[in-house]
């Protein structure tokens, strides 16, 4: 048997960050940002049934990007925690530092004990009774944790748009402004010239601070074309759901 | 939980596969499961007891109401007891039997439901929900045959047939779709003979509030375990309505004029004939 080379410690763990870097900044990024009512997640996906944008709890909501079937797996843990912490205690034990917690010490053992690590980096996102009490917690592929404050942006182009959003995003912006600001930001992901990106291409949901109990409502349809168009009064998901029989996960506006 | 070792999520939860929130739990944190349970053999004991629910299906949709009693033996245990609530946007369980298990049951096929939403990312079907709950039923066997079992019944508003459905359960788990009307629990017998009487097709949402307020004076009437309008205290049954809206539960004002509606006419027909 041949004797493995020698890996120096800062090797391993610099080559397997590459990896992980490399593999996330394969794929579209998402951005996370706090409004006036509420946390709004943007990102580009044409499907509509593989979403990388889901409901954890009451109040908390989860963003990834990276490869689907890792972090499907961690939002299927996350509901699985949330649940189980709401069973055992009461709804209102379930809380997104806890979550972001757990999340974290996965991701890092994962990191540095696994054959490979996650390519994925996710925001766990908890809305308050006012914005100060939103949370935002950014994790990466290697279990560290970002406390973030009104918003984040991950995946291949995170730092030409947090730059962006640095500059424009204000607290008390409202929801129409947040999601172009969003959706501008994505388009022009590159240095070259922006892409044309609708709202067909987009994947966009709320944390609706209004809400009581289940505050997570996805936004598709006229809705979305409505808050994405400056010139349309629309500036907030509306209060009532909509009116359709069934599941009430989505606002449309139709 | 996190695992206690090292705080990250034990393997039990990323582990691809089920959207069963019940499955997960029996396999993670079994203590947590009611039916996991076991009373030492040959031995009963006495607990609050829940009583009377009936489910009545109208032209909209299903109304599943109950009264406000538990009773332990010959004593009252609760007067304003919630045997009625919302298992989800479409469906309803009330609860028979012994109150601490059913309640327990019932909080767990709550998070069930909501569990699968949200993994799924879609509705169960209504018989898939009558179906879980039996699975759920059929796990408390054991405490059943030592006396405490608990017996609920389902209600849930269909949206792909567009109307109303019952579903009732024995201790076994048996689940059985009924039509039209149903009742369980100690009063049951005199409150499915009222309904007998009383309901017709295409009853509307009014007549069939007042219908199910009749049917629950009459098992109070004749059951000493099920509670009558409490006018003094000013307790009314718990009445949900489920129909393509959703399930809501009346407030105290409509039914305050209802049950007096009722109380009224009962005393000038001398207790209820016709």
């Amino acid at each position: 048997m041949s004797m493995p080379f020698y890996v120096s410690p800062e090797q391993l763990m610099k080559d397997r960050a590459d990896y992980a870097r490399k593999g996330i900044a394969r794929g579209r990024s998402a951005v996370v940002l706090a409004y006036e009512g509420g946390i709004a997640f943007v990102t580009e996906n044409p499907s509509r049934a593989l979403h990388k944008i889901s409901e954890i709890y009451d109040r908390i909501a989860f963003a990834a990007v990276g490869k689907y079937n890792e972090f499907e797996n961690l939002r299927v843990a996350g509901v699985r925690y949330a649940d189980l912490r709401g069973y055992s205690y009461d709804r209102s034990d379930v809380t997104a530092r806890g979550l972001a917690n757990a999340y974290a010490q996965t991701l890092g053992t994962v990191f540095t004990q696994e054959s490979k690590p996650y390519e994925v980096e996710i925001v766990v996102a908890q809305v308050g009774r006012t914005q100060d009490e939103d949370q935002i917690y950014r994790l990466t592929y290697d279990g560290s944790v970002g406390d973030e404050h009104g918003f984040v942006a991950m995946g291949g182009a995170a730092e030409h748009i947090t730059e962006g959003l640095q500059e424009r995003w204000t607290p008390g912006m409202d929801l129409g402004a947040a999601l172009r600001l969003a959706v501008e930001l994505l388009a022009h992901d590159t240095a070259e010239s922006p892409r044309e990106v609708g709202a067909e291409q987009l994947e966009a949901a709320v944390l609706d601070r209004k809400r009581e109990r289940r505050t997570f409502r996805r936004i598709a349809g006229p809705l979305l074309e409505a808050l994405l168009n400056q010139d349309d009064p629309t500036q907030d998901v509306p209060e009532i759901d909509d009116p359709k029989p069934g599941s009430h996960d989505t606002l449309t506006g139709e | 939980m996190s695992s206690e070792i090292d705080g990250r999520l034990p393997a039990a939860f990323l582990q691809p596969g089920s959207s069963s929130f019940t499955e997960f739990l029996s396999a993670h944190a079994p203590h947590l499961v009611p039916s996991a349970r076991t009373l030492p053999a040959g031995m009963t004991l006495d607990a609050p007891h829940g009583t009377t629910i009936v489910a009545i299906t109208y032209a909209d949709g299903v109304i599943l109401a109950g009264d406000r009693r538990a009773t332990m033996g010959n004593l009252i245990a609760n007067h304003e007891m919630k045997k009625v609530f919302a298992a989800d946007d479409y469906s309803a369980v009330g609860i028979a039997g012994t109150a601490g298990i059913a309640i327990e049951l019932v909080r767990l096929f709550q998070v069930e439901l909501e569990h699968y939403e949200k993994i799924e990312g879609a509705l169960l079907s209504l018989e898939g929900k009558a179906n879980r709950l039996a699975s759920m039923i059929r796990g408390n066997l054991g405490m059943a045959m030592q006396g405490l079992s608990a017996v609920p019944l389902f209600a849930g508003y269909d949206l792909d047939a567009s109307g109303g459905r019952i579903f009732s359960y024995d201790v076994t788990g048996g689940c059985y779709e009924e039509h039209d009307y149903h009742s369980v629990g100690s009063g049951s017998l005199f409150a499915r003979g009222a309904l007998k009487k009383l309901w017709r097709d295409g009853l509307s949402e009014d007549e069939t509030v007042r219908v199910t307020v009749e049917a629950l004076y009459d098992a109070a009437d004749d059951d000493s375990a099920t509670g009558g309008p409490d006018l003094g205290r000013r307790i009314w049954p718990m009445v949900a309505v489920l129909d393509v809206e959703g399930v809501r539960f009346l407030d105290d004002d409509r039914l305050e004029a209802v049950v007096q509606d009722v109380v009224e006419a009962r005393r000038t027909q001398g207790g209820g004939r016709r």
